[in-house]
């Protein structure tokens, strides 16, 4: 029983530290697979937590930090594509430069406004999002009735109603109920919101005009260009896109895993989740694959901190903190075979003479 | 004359410095088949560019259908009933033929309805006009032949009435020439009006109704096709007489200079590209390896001049083995007098950034003539590529000028000095005159007959069938990795033609 604890608690975190790699992840999918590199992920995301976390504590308001988060994520999204599509610079350079624009200026305002060391000041319940644990829900069954006076509210407690009675019913099954609560409740909506993003972002991309155009402009934005579309416009949504998520990503971070903004909190987040997407070979599915891949060896990393292994004995923890990058390198080196990337990818579309 | 499709009244286009249409005036009949013929550079594809909203004139007038016109973008275009297939495909090619068909046509924000509508649409034109393809199959994975058909059934599907084609033939056999001729003519039948961009006069005699000559990005004539001849539209393209045929004497072949035998080679992805090929060159003639793009000539080349390793095979050079499956590299077959003029002098022959003098001796930068001690001898090296320039006529004649300036047909004839300068035993020539203008093809095949009749041997691998039957002495032609058959100079475009798409006819001959 001990065991199958450690087990279910590994497999949680893992959920939980797989998220932000998820969104970003996804994030990058849509601008790369428009044939802009976006090494910027970490950037937006640590402006994005800023911003969410500083929202949230100034309105007291979990959702008007995770609207601010979005909109500054997506602003930093657009100075990229001004750079990089308008005025065809170099993708790497842009991306680069904002993260440094992004380390530098989250604590600086961090200082300017909250006195705190960069950092925000500790959100309170109200300014997080909460957890969505079994109690939660069956404290709602409990109290929740029906009354014309607030009428919005109950109808909205209405939607919700059927869906809590099963999950209500799920986690008071013996033996399975405890894992489910632990595993598949007790999230916070953003981590729900990264989960239906997958299926959600292969949808779009393989199933809708936008998607096709889309991908077509990351492969080979002349055949695009000729067909009457516009290839700026185009990469511009794109990188809209990337933007929305790498907010939602920041504002994980600083409002749902954290409760309050620390400086570099992003901590090469969006590198790994750069790896992720070319061990995914940009697609959505796997990408959420890597992601929960990635996300359980940091968990194991964290779990394993300190106790020796079977066999193998003490391992430094730096091994384990290493491990998915050195895992890259080895899964690209040949295990899953050449990652092609979208053929346009980092360049910026010229028109030839 | 039948009405008008296309009116441009006085266009005017300059990329900076370079005036690239001027005071352009061209009417295109409708219901007609029009070409447009001119060297590289005299301004052809930018005139169909400013028609097709691609690029804006800077000044001008355009009229389609005898109504003034402002197509500032493709869409503009489209709508006014004019596509355009590319003389590069743009194509997406990891997409499947409906895809790429609907892209920026698509009929609905779902893909399922805008390719179930797409599907019954390209059945319709399939049968309208003789166009099979599968709809399902992916681009890349289709023959070229095919990829432009698709790229005419994109244009028709947006409902063109006027299709302009840019170079459509560079890429294709004899015999899917041929059928996209036929296709063309079945389009013309149908009442479209089609353009055709080419600098192959022989297919301007064989289709087009009407034809238009440029130069230097001026339009210096128009005539009915019927009444004009090859001659005298070479002679307009260059603004003097053209040989289009270089006289040569017959060929005094001499000892065995470079044998191949058994040669096998495979690309990149490991799939055999060069299958047990033999032949032999002799001194004091030239070879002529004819083929379809795609048919391990390429391959052939590299093995032979070192760049790509044989898996098995022996190949001697002046009776001396070279181990092309391994040690030898393109440096130490230099020195044993073999020269290559590469394919692709873009990404092999030359390095673009670089001034045209420091090309004019890449891989040979290790002679003493063009060293001081362990530097190099830049004076030498410019007082050498000043002779060079003086003796092929290379312009401009400034040996410090970046190489990237040049015309395609100067920088091929940078990389000729350069090798044949060398005074080599055995010269490898790749697509000696892709992209290089009429004027220069002559040249080209002039130095090329005068090595050989210095009593060098001369390989030439080349896509234009014109070109390996006015050079040969021999004429080898490759097809799937192998040499499918051989033929004296004299040997008809049709009967290399079938040899070429793989049609044994060994047993008809």
């Amino acid at each position: 029983m001990d065991l199958l604890n450690a087990v279910v608690q590994v497999l949680d975190s893992t959920i939980r530290l797989s998220v932000p790699l998820l969104l970003a992840c996804l994030a990058g999918l849509y601008s790369e697979r428009a044939g802009i590199f976006d090494i910027g992920l970490e950037g937006k995301m640590l402006v994005g937590a800023f911003a969410g976390a500083a929202a949230a504590s100034v309105f007291h308001s979990a959702f008007l930090g995770l609207g601010m988060a979005i909109l500054i994520s997506v602003a930093f999204a657009l100075i990229h594509g001004f750079a990089s599509i308008t005025h065809r610079g170099n993708q790497i350079v842009s991306g680069v430069a904002i993260n440094f624009i992004a380390a530098g200026s989250t604590i600086i305002l961090g200082q300017a406004w909250f006195q705190q060391g960069g950092r925000t000041p500790a959100l309170q319940p109200g300014e997080r999002f909460e957890s969505i644990t079994a109690d939660v829900i069956s404290n709602f069954l409990a109290t929740y009735s029906f009354s014309s006076a607030d009428l919005l509210a109950s109808l909205r407690g209405l939607i919700l109603y059927l869906p809590a009675l099963l999950f209500d019913a799920l986690a008071r099954i013996p033996g399975f109920g405890p894992v489910f609560a632990e595993l598949i409740l007790g999230h916070s909506i953003l981590v729900y919101f990264a989960f239906a993003m997958v299926p959600f972002t292969w949808w779009v991309l393989f199933r809708t005009r936008f998607g096709l155009r889309l991908r077509a402009v990351g492969e080979n934005p002349a055949a695009v260009d000729t067909a009457g579309i516009s290839v700026a416009w185009l990469r511009y949504r794109a990188l809209i896109c990337t933007g929305i998520l790498t907010g939602v990503a920041g504002a994980y971070l600083s409002m749902v895993q954290n409760g309050g903004f620390v400086k570099d909190m992003t901590a090469g987040k969006g590198y790994i989740a750069l790896a992720a997407l070319i061990f995914a070979k940009w697609k959505p599915v796997n990408a959420m694959f890597a992601c929960l891949l990635f996300g359980f060896l940091d968990a194991a990393a964290i779990r394993l901190q300190g106790s020796p292994l079977p066999i193998i004995g003490k391992v430094p923890v730096q091994f384990m903190q290493a491990l998915p990058y050195i895992l890259t390198v080895i899964l690209l080196a040949g295990f899953i075979g050449k990652a092609i990337p979208p053929r346009a990818g980092g360049v910026p579309y010229v028109k030839e003479r | 004359m039948a009405q008008a499709a296309i009116e441009l009244i006085g266009i005017n286009k300059s990329f900076g410095a370079v005036r690239a249409n001027r005071d352009i005036n061209l009417e295109i009949a409708r219901g007609t088949i029009h070409g447009i013929v001119g060297e590289n550079g005299a301004g052809k594809s930018t005139l169909m560019s400013i028609l097709y909203g691609f690029y804006q004139a800077d000044s001008g007038e355009i009229r389609v259908g005898g109504k003034p016109a402002s197509i500032k973008t493709p869409n503009d275009a489209i709508a006014l009933g004019i596509g355009m297939v590319h003389q590069h495909f743009m194509l997406v090619d990891n997409f499947s033929v409906l895809e790429n068909i609907i892209l920026g046509a698509e009929s609905d924000a779902l893909l399922k309805r805008s390719i179930a509508k797409a599907r019954s649409e390209l059945e319709r034109l399939e049968r309208e006009y003789g166009l099979e393809v599968d709809p399902d199959a992916i681009i890349e994975e289709l023959p070229v032949g095919l990829q432009q058909r698709v790229e005419i059934l994109k244009a028709l599907y947006r409902g063109a009435e006027i299709l302009i084609l840019d170079e459509p033939t560079g890429v294709l056999t004899p015999a899917e020439a041929d059928h996209l001729f036929r296709i063309l003519k079945q389009l013309k039948e149908q009442g479209k009006t089609v353009v055709l961009i080419t600098h192959k006069l022989r297919e301007i005699m064989a289709i087009t109704d009407t034809v238009s000559v440029m130069r230097q990005g001026t339009m210096v004539a128009t005539r009915e096709t019927k009444k004009t001849t090859v001659e005298e539209l070479a002679e307009l393209m260059v603004g003097r007489r053209v040989l289009l045929r270089v006289e040569k004497g017959e060929a005094e072949a001499g000892a065995v200079k470079l044998a191949v035998k058994n040669l096998t080679v495979k690309d990149s992805r490991g799939v055999t590209m060069v299958d047990d090929i033999s032949f032999d060159i002799r001194a004091g003639e030239i070879v002529g390896i004819a083929g379809v793009a795609g048919n391990g000539q390429s391959e052939l080349l590299e093995a032979i001049s070192g760049i790509r390793r044989a898996v098995s095979g022996s190949v001697t050079l002046d009776g001396k083995p070279i181990d092309l499956t391994g040690a030898a590299d393109p440096g130490e077959l230099r020195d044993r007098g073999l020269a290559h003029v590469p394919e692709d002098r873009h990404h092999v022959g030359l390095v673009l950034a670089f001034e045209e003098n420091e090309n004019s001796i890449l891989g040979y930068h290790d002679d003493p003539r063009y060293l001081k001690g362990p530097f190099l001898n830049v004076d030498a090296i410019i007082s050498d590529a000043k002779d060079k320039i003086e003796k092929y006529d290379i312009r401009p004649g400034n040996p410090r000028l970046k190489t990237a300036n040049f015309s395609g047909g100067n920088q091929q004839k940078i990389v000729l000095a350069r090798e044949i300068e060398q005074d080599p035993g055995v010269l490898i020539v790749g697509q000696p005159t892709r992209g290089v203008d009429v004027g220069a093809i002559e040249f080209i095949h002039k130095r090329l007959i005068a090595m050989r009749d210095q009593g060098k041997a001369v390989l030439v691998v080349s896509v234009e069938l014109d070109e390996i039957r006015s050079l040969s002495d021999r004429i080898l032609v490759m097809f799937a990795g192998r040499i499918v058959g051989e033929r004296g100079p004299e040997a008809t475009e049709g009967e290399l033609g079938l040899l070429m798409a793989g049609v044994e006819q060994e047993a008809a001959a």
